[in-house]
């Protein structure tokens, strides 16, 4: 018992939170990529594939280039790509939105492992550490949030640009609501398809910079399939932060500080050293069918509060198509 | 704004929802639309709000042709449509739904659009906040968001489709008002509508189509015949209803009420006949859905008992109820009673009588095509549900119910459907009536609930607000009960 | 009209050959080597020459466990259900398999019949819970499934490195293995088990039986197109729903009792080698037609087996075979949603000018 809680007081050290916020830019970027994509109602479910190229496409273009930003817009473009796929397939031609990105995660995912076989083991240049002065100095904040890197402080960005644009703009409000009722929004003048393929390819960038994060800042280089089951983790933090940039962010931060934790566990119960990283995963479906169960549910309606903090319900033209002839 | 429609052209597939269509319409006019369900209207009228492309024809705007692409260039153009369910975000509050897709900055100034949301409101005396999310909003309080949205835009010709169904004889009347006003203004109203009273209270002139032409013109106020000759060909007399002989009881319910939300207010006990019709009035949302489910044991009721035919089924599943013959046909014909992608064949496999593990596909496709023939369905044995027309598919599910049936409810029999289909429907229920069947049936359409019941059950938010005994009230009176008025001279009947 | 619609049938399949030998040759090859390679590698070349049978006979082991869970999906995707927790009933059942294996001594048919009803039921207790949580929890079964995946995976591994780890070693490589009248029979000196073969076939003709000519396939079938119908219609849409991954889940599992008592004969991390992923694609590529399974899992299989001499003769990395796999799937699909699409904007166009 002593041993899970002191494992639970390690979290509260600055230097574990510090890693934790560091090693989270790849998901947050991803998120925010899939949350944007999915309000616009387009289910890109290639993420884990998708992520696995862009890593492997920033890396070799980072490595070939000796140059690490130019490894971001080349993971970008193929996260571009890969999305623009999954729309083209939906909308275009009525494939099953689900089918076409389970079909690229698997292909995207194998390319990945065959492209970049012959890289396994090569070590670019990172992404630099830059500390921001002034703020850097702040008591705790300073080591947490401005002692990171470029691409830490920009995945931030891009959770409050993404909540900023959402709910202040009239971009974003037209966003919202082509994946809400596309009809209305139609009726409104708005280009619904060909926003959805541009919010598509959006979201397939940020997922794309996100892979790219991974393999040139969080754990630098190429192994066989470096950001396995990022991308299945993207999609259920996405349902679990119910659509919300804010809350998904929340969602990604408290996934990364479960898995520090089970990391901290392992000390304490080595014969699970290889379960326990494994377990942050199950967890938060179990949070979902908790917040899902009938009861539950009743409960919470009767906290109108809590149940807005604890559950939404998605996009409600999510994975539907729109045509009007 | 003077506008001329000519020759619009519109299908879907097989269907000419718009057939070479001419309409003028005059400045500062309320101008009437007037024909059957499935005649066009919305149809047209989508056209003209750049919702659809037409195939073909022309548009005419103060003299000037103009090229209606998508729904911006009509905005542009001055023209808007509340479209027949308004469209609205449900999840999204009153102001979001005001701003979105209005031009202006690219930030949202939504403290400025609420400022001018309210103006509007309180020059045309309608009561919504900027702040409630829409879903809670009274379908009145949807269609008078849009129209307040829409005048903002800068619309000058309005269009407005069956905007009556669904909202109560206050917000009618106060509709009737604004609209007026509205012309008076040198606005030009196009008002869409399936009923005659309604155009000849409110409009100036009148077009009325069927089956995707225009059929005549009119300046009003004409005698109502006329208008009904236009519609129908030939005018229609209510003909007598042939009463059965009551018999036993089917279904009772002793001080019903549930939990939470609908009907949970006031109990409600009732005892219908064998061979007994009753017609449930009310606005959409009223609690009809909900009473409905409770008399097939979709929902359980928290206080009361509900017996079917004399025995007590209170908190039975839905399928005990099905057992007991009792069987409810939702509205949503392709959402809630036939399945997208099977066939004719295997709708019939799935509720037919005799079921055994292994299918006799040739039996099966036999007993399909008798069925298809029997009920005059168009359409083969291996046509798949959606492939249907709507008075088809209603068809189908009548051909799918048991042959015994203690209790049928049903949702909008005829909604949608052409006039033949939907007198067809009233034979083949008023035939099971005759069987002994009990026949419980909601309605938007007073004179289809005048028409067929013996007695009406009105709803007003959430409760039982009248019984009425069919013979003995008129549309005044079910309107006023709609619109949650109990009328003074009640002319209730309780059993 | 005809010959559109022959022209729009064959369109796919152009696509298909097309971006196959279109990334064949982009990976450096010319197109025909490394397909004559997989071929060679997974059944001989000339096919089933004398000496192959050992390959040939791989290749059919890792076929059954593709057919197997490829079968099972036919059930759930008919139901409406991304059943993507199959990795996880394909690893439960290879534990409950390997359990029984391991602990149970009777003779020898006995205890073959007792591996694989445990399987079966390791697979369905295991579909079973991703069924409750769509069903009961309101989870959406891809990430129910995932969630179930990601367990069964740590215990498999769990069970590895603790309580099954290797006598005097701690290795993550794998169990001891099994005692050999744990083992399904098989053909002398190659893996092949006519038992296994027997089981698939059998497997997959019921459930083109099911969904033939049986009212349970028809429900099934119905409650995945349509739920408010089908409970309207009287149909128990929970309890069909958890049929399916019933169903879907115990053939999963026999997947992964072959996998342990047929293929590797004993438990190692990675039980399950990815196929119930693979086997989802080989039924999107079949378009959940039962009968379809057999060859295209049967040619996945030969991929899978075959391309590791990509790697030993022409330098090619083996995940050639997975991006083939791919290939193929998402062309097809593309190919056929073109030409489908095509059609619709010719009927439209006919039903206009008439
Ligand atoms: N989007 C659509 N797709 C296919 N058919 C349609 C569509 N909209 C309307 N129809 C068909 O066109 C005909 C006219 O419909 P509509 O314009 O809605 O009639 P009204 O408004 O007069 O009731 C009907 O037969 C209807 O089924
Ligand atoms: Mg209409």
């Amino acid at each position: 018992m002593s041993g899970l809680w002191n494992a639970f007081v390690e979290l509260f050290d600055t230097r574990t939170i510090a890693t934790i916020v560091a090693v989270s830019s790849p998901l947050l970027f991803a998120s925010m990529g899939e949350t944007i994509s999915e309000k616009a109602g387009v289910i890109n479910l290639s993420v884990d594939g998708s992520m696995m190229l862009s890593a492997l496409a920033g890396f070799v273009v980072a490595f070939e280039f000796e140059n690490v930003w130019l490894g971001f817009p080349a993971a970008a473009a193929v996260g571009v790509a890969v999305a623009l796929i999954v729309a083209y397939g939906s909308i275009r031609l009525s494939l099953n939105q689900v089918a076409v990105g389970f079909v690229l995660f698997a292909l995207c995912t194998e390319l990945s492992r065959f492209l970049g076989s012959s890289y396994v083991g090569r070590q670019p240049e990172g992404v630099p550490a830059w500390d921001i002065p002034w703020l850097e100095s702040i008591p705790f904040f300073g080591q947490v949030l401005f002692q990171q890197n470029l691409m830490v402080y920009l995945a931030i960005l891009t959770v409050v640009a993404t909540y900023f644009f959402m709910y202040r703009t009239r971009k974003g409000l037209e966003l919202q609501g082509i994946g809400e009722r596309p009809e209305a929004a139609h009726s409104r003048g708005i280009p619904v398809n060909r926003l959805r393929y541009f919010y598509t390819a959006v979201g397939g960038a940020l997922i794309g910079i996100g892979g790219a994060a991974f393999t040139l800042d969080v754990k630098l280089g190429w192994s066989d399939r470096p950001t396995r089951n990022f991308g299945w983790i993207v999609l259920a933090i996405v349902i679990f932060g119910g659509w919300h940039p804010l809350r998904v962010a929340v969602g990604v931060l408290l996934f990364r500080t479960l898995e520090a934790y089970a990391l901290n566990l392992i000390p304490e119960f080595p014969s699970l050293s290889q379960v326990l990283p494994s377990i942050p995963f199950p967890l938060m479906i179990l949070a979902l069918v908790i917040v899902n169960w009938k009861a539950v549910l009743a409960w919470l309606d009767r906290y109108p509060f809590l149940r807005a903090i604890l559950r939404s319900d998605p996009p409600t033209a999510i994975g539907t198509r729109f045509e009007i002839n | 704004m003077s506008l001329e429609l000519l020759d619009i052209h519109k299908h879907f597939g097989p269907v000419r929802a718009n057939d070479g269509i001419t309409i003028t319409v005059q400045e500062g006019s309320l101008h009437g639309l007037l024909g059957e369900n499935g005649a066009g209207k919305s149809t047209l009228m989508k056209v003209l709000s750049g919702f659809h492309s037409a195939d073909s024809g022309r548009i005419v705007l103060d003299g000037r042709e103009i090229k209606l692409a998508n729904p911006d260039d009509a905005i542009e153009a001055g023209i808007g449509m509340l479209h027949q369910d308004p469209l609205v975000f449900l999840p999204f509050s009153v102001i979001d739904n005001f701003v979105l897709g209005s031009p202006g900055s690219a930030r949202l100034d939504r403290k400025k659009a609420a400022r001018e949301l309210s103006e509007l409101c309180e020059r045309y005396g309608f009561n919504i906040s900027p702040d409630t999310p829409a879903r809670l909003l009274t379908v009145g309080e949807r269609q008078q968001l849009e129209i307040i949205r829409l005048l903002w835009l800068g619309a000058r010709v309005l269009i407005l489709d069956e905007p009556t169904t669904g909202i109560s004889a206050d917000q009618r009347a106060k509709l009737f008002e604004t609209l007026k006003a509205l012309a008076t203004e040198g606005m030009s109203v196009i008002f869409v509508s399936h009923k005659l009273e309604e155009v000849a209270d409110l409009c100036e002139r009148v077009t009325v189509m069927t089956r995707g032409k225009v059929v005549g013109e009119a300046e009003l106020p004409v005698p109502p015949e006329q208008l009904v000759e236009m519609m129908f060909g030939q005018s229609i007399e209510i003909h007598d209803r042939d009463s059965v002989p009551l018999g036993t009881s089917h279904l009772a319910f002793d001080s019903v009420r549930t939990a939470t939300g609908l009907l949970s207010e006031e109990p409600i006990s009732l005892d219908v006949q064998s061979g007994e019709v009753i017609g449930i009035a009310g606005m959409e949302g009223s609690g009809q859905d909900a009473f409905l489910r409770l008399c097939c044991g979709m929902r359980t009721p928290k206080e009361g008992t509900v017996s079917i035919g004399g025995k007590d089924m209170t908190g039975k599943h839905y399928r005990d109820y099905l057992a007991a013959d009792v069987k409810y046909l939702p509205a949503g014909r392709l959402e809630e009673g036939l399945i997208e992608g099977l066939t004719i064949t295997e709708h019939f496999v799935l509720t037919g009588e005799k079921q055994s593990f292994f299918v006799d596909w040739n039996a099966a496709r036999e007993r399909a095509v008798e069925q298809i023939e029997h009920y005059t369905i168009k359409g083969t044995e291996a046509s798949t549900a959606e492939s249907l027309s709507g008075g088809n598919q209603q068809r189908v599910l009548l051909a799918m119910l048991p042959p015994e049936l203690t209790v049928l409810l049903m949702e909008h029999p005829t909604r949608g459907l052409d006039i033949e289909s939907a007198d067809w429907v009233w034979e083949q229920l008023l035939a099971r009536r005759q069987q002994g069947t009990s026949i419980l049936f909601a309605s938007a359409d007073l004179d289809e609930l005048l028409r067929y019941s013996d007695r009406i059950l009105v709803f007003f938010s959430g409760r039982v607000i009248g019984e009425l005994d069919a013979n003995n009230t008129n549309v005044e009176e079910i309107g006023m009960l709609i619109g949650g008025r109990r009328a003074p001279s009640s002319g209730s009947v309780s059993s | 009209m005809t010959s559109n619609r022959l022209l729009y049938a064959l369109i796919p399949a152009g696509v298909v050959v097309v971006a196959a030998f279109g990334l064949l040759l982009a990976a450096g090859t010319n197109g025909f080597e490394p397909i004559k390679l997989i071929v060679e590698g997974s059944i001989g070349w000339p096919p089933f020459e004398e000496g192959t049978s050992s390959k040939v006979g791989d290749t059919v082991m890792v076929w059954v466990p593709i057919a197997l869970a490829s079968a099972g999906l036919i059930v759930t995707f008919n139901a409406g259900m991304w059943n993507i927790g199959i990795e996880g009933q394909i690893i439960m059942g290879a534990i409950f398999a390997a359990f029984v294996a391991r602990e149970v001594s009777v003779s020898r048919p006995l205890l073959i019949a007792l591996i694989i009803l445990a399987g079966a039921v390791g697979g369905m207790l295991w579909g079973l819970l991703v069924g409750v949580l769509r069903t009961a929890g309101g989870v959406n079964e891809i990430f129910g499934g995932l969630g179930l995946d990601f367990v069964a995976a740590s215990i498999t591994t769990y069970l590895i490195i603790d309580p099954w780890s290797r006598t005097g070693v701690a290795s993550t490589s794998g169990t001891d293995p099994f005692p050999d009248e744990a083992l399904l029979p098989s053909l002398e000196g190659t893996r092949l088990s006519p038992l296994a073969i027997v089981i698939t076939l059998v497997a997959i003709a019921g459930i083109w039986l099911l969904f033939r000519g049986t009212l349970y396939g028809l429900k099934l079938k119905a409650v995945g197109r349509n739920r408010p119908s089908s409970f309207l219609m009287g149909i128990p849409t929970n309890r069909y729903l958890l049929g399916a991954f019933v169903i879907c889940g115990a053939l999963a599992g026999i997947a992964g009792t072959s996998q342990a008592i047929g293929f590797h004969f004993r438990l190692i991390p990675a039980i399950s080698g990815n196929y119930g992923f693979l086997a989802i694609l080989v039924v999107l590529l079949a378009r959940f037609r039962a009968f379809w399974v057999i060859p295209i899992s049967f040619f996945f299989a030969m991929i899978a087996v075959g391309s590791s001499q990509l790697q030993l003769r022409l330098d090619v990395n083996s995940a050639l075979g997975g991006v083939l796999q791919g290939t193929l799937v998402l062309s097809a699909m593309f190919g056929l949603g073109w030409a489908a699409h095509r059609f619709r904007k010719q009927a439209e166009a006919g039903a206009e000018s008439t």
